[in-house]
Parts: C-alpha cells; sequence; structure tokens
C-alpha cells in the first residue's frame, strides 16, 4: 500500500510538472524558438539602452560643443574619432550621445501609444464584444453602431490619420502619442471583439448562462480572459509600428515641439539635407529604428505561434 | 403536483429563407420531487432542445419560437423575465452538460468556477466560498480538493472534470438538476462511476434528475420514468418496468431490440430499426416513425396518432401498438 500512495505521490508530481497554463505553456514553446530569443535580446537591450543610456552617454546631446569645427560652406564635418565615437551632427553636437539619448524617446512614445490604443481599442472592442455575444438584439443593435465608427477609422490611411490628428491637436510629444495610439485603436478593437464572439458561442458561456451568472460577469470573467491573448501578442507588433510611425511624424516636422531633443524621426529628418555630404548621419537612426522593430516583430510573431491553440499539444 | 410540469412545449426554428422545422412539438411530461425521469431518443429527435428550452437557453428572436408552458413549482418558466430567471438558473434548477471540456472555461482554474455560483446563489465569498467548494469537490469524489482549486480544466482527466460540473450543478442545492447527456462524452468505464455518483447525488438530497440520453443501458440502470422522443414528440411515455416490460410503441421496441446482448451468437449482425432519422413525415400528416416502421399500414399515415392510455402513468402514440408485423 505504502509503494502504491507513493507511487500515486509521484504521478501527482510528474502531473504537476506537466500540467502548466496556458502562459506557462506558451512561455516554454517560447524558450525553445530561436526567433522568439532573438526578438527579446534586442528588445532587452533596447530597453536597457533607452533607461541607463542616457546617465552613462560621454557628452551632453545638447551642446553644441564642437561648433568651431564645423564649416557647413566646404562641408566638413568632423568623422568618428576617439572623442566622439559616431562624429559630430551639423549642430556641431555628439551624434553618438544623441543617438543614445534618442533610443529613450523613441522608446516612451512607442510604449506609450501603444499602450494608449491598446487601453481605448479593448474598451471600445470588449464594450461591442461583450454587447453582440450576450446582450440579444439590442447588444447586437450597439456593437453594429459601434463597429462601423471603428471601420471608418480603419478605412482612413494609419499615416494620414495620424498626420491629422497632429495637425489638429498641435505640434508636442503627447500629440504624436495620441495620433499613433489612435491609429492602433481600431485594430486592437475588431481583434478583442471578433476573439469575444467567437468565446460567446462556446459551450462554457452557455453552462455559465445556465448557472445564473449575470452578463457583466460572464463577459469580465469568461469572454475576456479567453480572448485578451491574440489582442497582447498584437501589441507586440503594433509597437513596432508604432516606433516606425513616431519616426514618420518626427521626420514630417509634427513631432517634439522642441527639435533639439534628440529622437530618432527627428535625427533623420535633420539628416535629409545633408544626405550627400553625410549619409551615416541617416544611417545610424534608421539602422536603429529598424533592428527595434524586427525586434519587437520578431517577438510578436514568436508570441503568436506559441500561444496558437491550433499549433497546441 | 409535480415539481416540473411540461405541457404542450413546441420549439420552432424559422432561419431565414429557409423553411421552418418544428424541432419540438407538443411534448407534455411531468417530474416529481426527487424522481429521476429519462429523456430518451436518438440525435436530433429533440431532447436537448426541450431542456435548452425549459431552462430559456435557447436563443430569444424571430428565428426562434418557444410556445408552451413548463412550470417549477406553478411558477411558468418560460414566461419569467431575465432577471428572475437568473435567479431560478443554477438555484432551482441546475444543467450539466455533455462535455465537460467544453463546458469548463478554459483559462479559469476551477475553483474559480466553482465559487462563482456559490457567490451568486448563496452569498458566499472569500475564504468561505473556497471552503465550500472544496467540500463540494470532495463530495464528487475529487483527491485532495483544495490543491485541485488551484488546477485549470485542461490538467484533469475527462472524468474529473465531469464531476466538477456536477459539483457546480449541485452546489446550491437546486431541486431540479437537468444533465443533457452527462457521459457520453466519457470512456465506458467513467460513465458508469458518473453515473453512480450522479444517483447516490440524487437520492441524497432528494433533487429531482432530468437526464438525457440515447443510452437505454442508463435508462434501465437509473430512471424512474422514460420519455421516448422521436422526432420532436413524445412516442411513448412509461415507469421503467412498463417500459422494458412491455414496450407498447413499435419505435421504443426497436430501440430495446438494438440494445447488444452477450448472450447473442458471435459474428450476428446488431439488430438496428431500418432507415435513418431524415426519413421522417410531418407529423400532422401522420405519425413520423410510420415510414421505418415494420407494423405501418394506412391508418398511421391517416392523422397525427392520438395519445393511447394503456396503464397508469404508461401512454404511446401509436395507432397499431399490439398488432402483428
Amino acid at each position: 500500500m505504502s509503494v502504491l500512495t507513493r507511487k500515486a505521490d509521484r504521478i501527482d508530481r510528474l502531473a504537476d510538472q506537466h500540467g502548466l497554463s496556458l502562459w506557462q505553456e506558451a512561455l516554454r514553446r517560447l524558450r525553445r524558438s530561436p526567433p522568439a530569443i532573438i526578438g527579446a535580446v534586442i528588445v532587452v537591450l533596447f530597453v536597457v539602452i533607452a533607461l541607463v543610456g542616457p546617465l552613462l552617454v560621454p557628452h551632453d546631446p545638447l551642446s553644441q560643443a564642437w561648433r568651431g569645427e564645423i564649416s557647413e560652406a566646404r562641408g566638413a564635418f568632423p568623422g568618428p574619432r576617439a572623442e566622439n565615437w559616431l562624429g559630430v551632427d551639423h549642430l556641431g553636437r555628439d551624434e553618438f550621445s544623441r543617438l543614445i539619448v534618442g533610443a529613450r524617446q523613441t522608446l516612451i512614445v512607442g510604449v506609450v501609444s501603444t499602450l494608449l490604443g491598446l487601453a481605448v481599442g479593448v474598451l471600445i472592442g470588449g464594450i461591442a464584444g461583450a454587447a453582440a455575444g450576450l446582450g440579444g438584439r439590442a447588444g447586437r443593435f450597439l456593437d453594429s453602431f459601434i463597429m462601423r465608427i471603428i471601420d471608418m477609422l480603419l478605412a482612413v490611411p494609419s499615416l494620414l490619420l495620424a498626420v491629422s490628428v497632429a495637425a489638429v491637436l498641435g505640434q508636442s510629444l503627447a500629440t504624436v502619442m495620441i495620433a499613433i495610439g489612435l491609429v492602433s485603436v481600431p485594430i486592437f478593437a475588431r481583434l478583442l471583439r471578433g476573439a469575444m464572439l467567437a468565446q460567446a458561442e462556446s459551450e462554457y458561456v452557455t453552462a455559465a448562462v445556465a448557472l445564473g451568472v449575470p452578463q457583466w460577469k460572464i463577459a469580465w470573467s469568461h469572454l475576456l480572459p479567453n480572448s485578451v491573448g491574440p489582442v497582447i501578442v498584437q501589441a507586440t507588433l503594433t509597437l513596432a509600428t508604432a516606433i516606425i510611425e513616431a519616426a514618420a511624424l518626427s521626420f514630417l516636422g509634427l513631432g517634439n515641439a522642441d527639435a533639439a531633443i534628440p529622437e530618432w524621426g527627428v535625427m533623420l529628418a535633420d539628416a535629409q539635407r545633408y544626405l550627400s555630404v553625410r549619409p551615416e548621419w541617416a544611417i545610424y537612426p534608421s539602422v536603429g529604428i529598424i533592428v527595434i522593430a524586427l525586434g519587437f516583430t520578431l517577438l510578436g510573431e514568436s508570441m503568436r505561434e506559441a500561444l496558437d491553440p491550433k499549433l497546441r499539444r | 403536483m409535480p415539481l416540473l410540469d411540461v405541457s404542450d412545449l413546441a420549439v420552432t426554428f424559422a432561419p431565414r429563407g429557409r423553411p421552418a422545422v418544428n424541432a419540438v412539438d407538443g411534448v407534455s411530461f411531468q417530474v416529481n420531487a426527487g424522481e429521476v425521469v429519462g429523456l430518451v431518443g436518438e440525435s436530433g429527435s429533440g431532447k436537448s432542445v426541450t431542456a435548452m428550452a425549459i431552462l430559456g437557453l435557447l436563443p430569444k428572436g424571430k428565428e426562434v419560437q418557444v410556445t408552451g408552458r413548463a412550470s417549477l413549482d406553478g411558477t411558468d418558466l418560460l414566461s419569467l423575465d431575465r432577471r428572475r430567471l437568473r435567479d431560478v438558473r443554477g438555484r432551482d434548477v441546475a444543467m450539466v452538460f455533455q462535455d465537460p471540456l467544453s463546458s469548463l472555461n478554459p483559462v479559469v482554474p476551477i475553483g474559480t468556477q466553482v465559487t462563482e455560483v456559490l457567490t451568486r446563489h448563496r452569498g458566499l465569498s472569500g475564504s468561505a466560498a473556497r471552503k465550500e467548494a472544496a467540500d463540494l469537490l470532495e463530495r464528487v469524489g475529487i483527491p485532495d480538493p483544495t490543491r485541485r482549486l488551484r488546477d485549470y480544466p485542461h490538467q484533469l482527466s475527462g472524468g474529473m472534470r465531469q464531476r466538477v460540473l456536477i459539483a457546480i450543478a449541485v452546489a446550491c442545492r437546486p431541486r431540479l438538476i437537468i444533465a443533457d447527456e452527462p457521459t457520453t462524452a466519457l470512456d465506458v468505464t467513467i460513465q458508469a462511476q458518473i453515473l453512480d455518483l450522479l444517483s447516490g447525488l440524487v437520492k441524497d438530497s432528494g433533487t429531482s434528475l432530468l437526464l438525457i440520453t440515447h443510452d437505454l443501458g442508463v435508462v434501465a440502470g437509473l430512471c424512474d420514468t422514460v420519455n421516448v422522443f422521436y422526432a420532436g414528440r413524445l412516442v411513448e411515455t412509461a415507469k421503467r418496468r412498463q417500459l422494458f416490460g412491455a414496450p407498447q410503441h413499435p419505435y421504443t421496441l426497436g430501440l430495446i431490440g438494438s440494445i447488444p446482448r452477450l448472450d447473442t451468437p458471435r459474428g450476428d449482425r446488431l439488430a438496428a430499426i431500418p432507415g435513418s432519422v431524415r426519413d421522417v413525415l410531418p407529423w400532422p400528416t401522420g405519425c413520423a416513425f410510420a415510414p421505418r416502421c415494420a407494423l405501418s399500414a394506412d391508418e398511421c399515415v391517416a392523422g397525427p396518432p392520438a395519445l393511447h392510455v394503456v396503464d397508469e402513468g404508461h401512454t404511446h402514440r401509436c395507432v397499431r401498438a399490439g398488432a402483428p408485423s
């Protein structure tokens, strides 16, 4: 008997190890996928640079200390050297320091605008999805009303929409974030609503209804947890687009009003005039944007795969 | 007075642009307190739709029409407003569904799913609810219940999941449990355990059980009264003893005749009712079973068959019952 109980214990322990929740299992899959690791390393590196980089940069990114050494007429700008690792920009500021400090701005804009879009999108999509899935005829009406508005937003090209918002609200960093956040709202809303609608058909929702659970509770504790997976994955992908869009808005001159504060999009815009003399000024921030967008995309795509129920088990 | 009195229940599905389907048509039956009543029939005969209609789980709207009455202790469930209906669901009438995996929320620990109904109907919260949930899991035979509360549905076996669903169903000590094919998705060995558990719980608490099944073996083991469905109508209602001892309707005879037996010679083909459920006649023109029936004659298609009373509690709808084939 004691052998048997011990065996049962062992089986229990084994079962415990294998019985992982959805997210734990996804994490295990992520750890085994090379693209996910590469993406994660890039993202972590970027975040670390953005957080501590500005404290460690060799020079003040705003000081025009090397102004005297440049001559715009002759096209003479100091190139990479021991003092300035990536040379000096057109106003005599240290290029390397600006690049590092610019990473922080880029990250803040990307994260804040994505969170903004996520929050509003989840709210709208959640209401529409819950109404359509559980609310009967009145709910379906509310849902189609909300979703038509969302469709209208979706119909406008995202950059055009962002530019219009930025133009209306005036030039500031907050504007950039709001504009880019707004662009991603319809994506999140549609995604969550669709997922919730699919879940509303499932039997455990009928079972919950049969137990007399109130509708708001079914929406909150049954539909939502089962539907947020794809939305979170989409957020990672949106982060990449948000960074690119923020750079694009800055490039178009709709970014931060204070152009002296380094930001990759601004740096790119500034480099434009000197493209024939100093093409590397455009290359540095571009490579930064490309690499970080790639990092978030790799991570997001791998997360999507890891969480995809069709690929599980 | 019976606990549940369903009279003249009819459900019509009328999808836009397609002909209407009478899924359930003039169904009447009773469930007395403490009684186990079976609804038997093939897939598509209207058993589940009947159960869903009683609890108001069918989608409301132009495309689904439910008529008739289903009174629980005198209150008609079909005419209750949504708020009152939510109070009844889970507290007075609970339901156990067929597939335990899809009936549990995959991303919520089972403990939360058990406490949910305790919070809703019995006002328990926090540690009191968790304690009660653990007791419930213990009662349905789940070992180590306190630890299992944290488990997710996919960590449990099929039988364990069905036990959890039963625990949720009995959580508020309902007066009636509707079990919709509770054992169909389970292994045969587990089926027996689950049925034992259900009948034990029902007997201990005096709860009535409305058992939907297509398995006559289950009926023979559990039910006091049996209602046989065919094409949306009740063709025979009888006490268990009457049904197996003296079946009247040829369809019931056919069902009993198709139970595989241990004493038939090996290699013999299993007995079956010829044709399929799709070969039905609309009830108003005659007996829907006539196209598949060995006894069918002209009188079968002369109009809807009337209700014949054989004995107390034993009725059927066959004009040629007992006739030689």
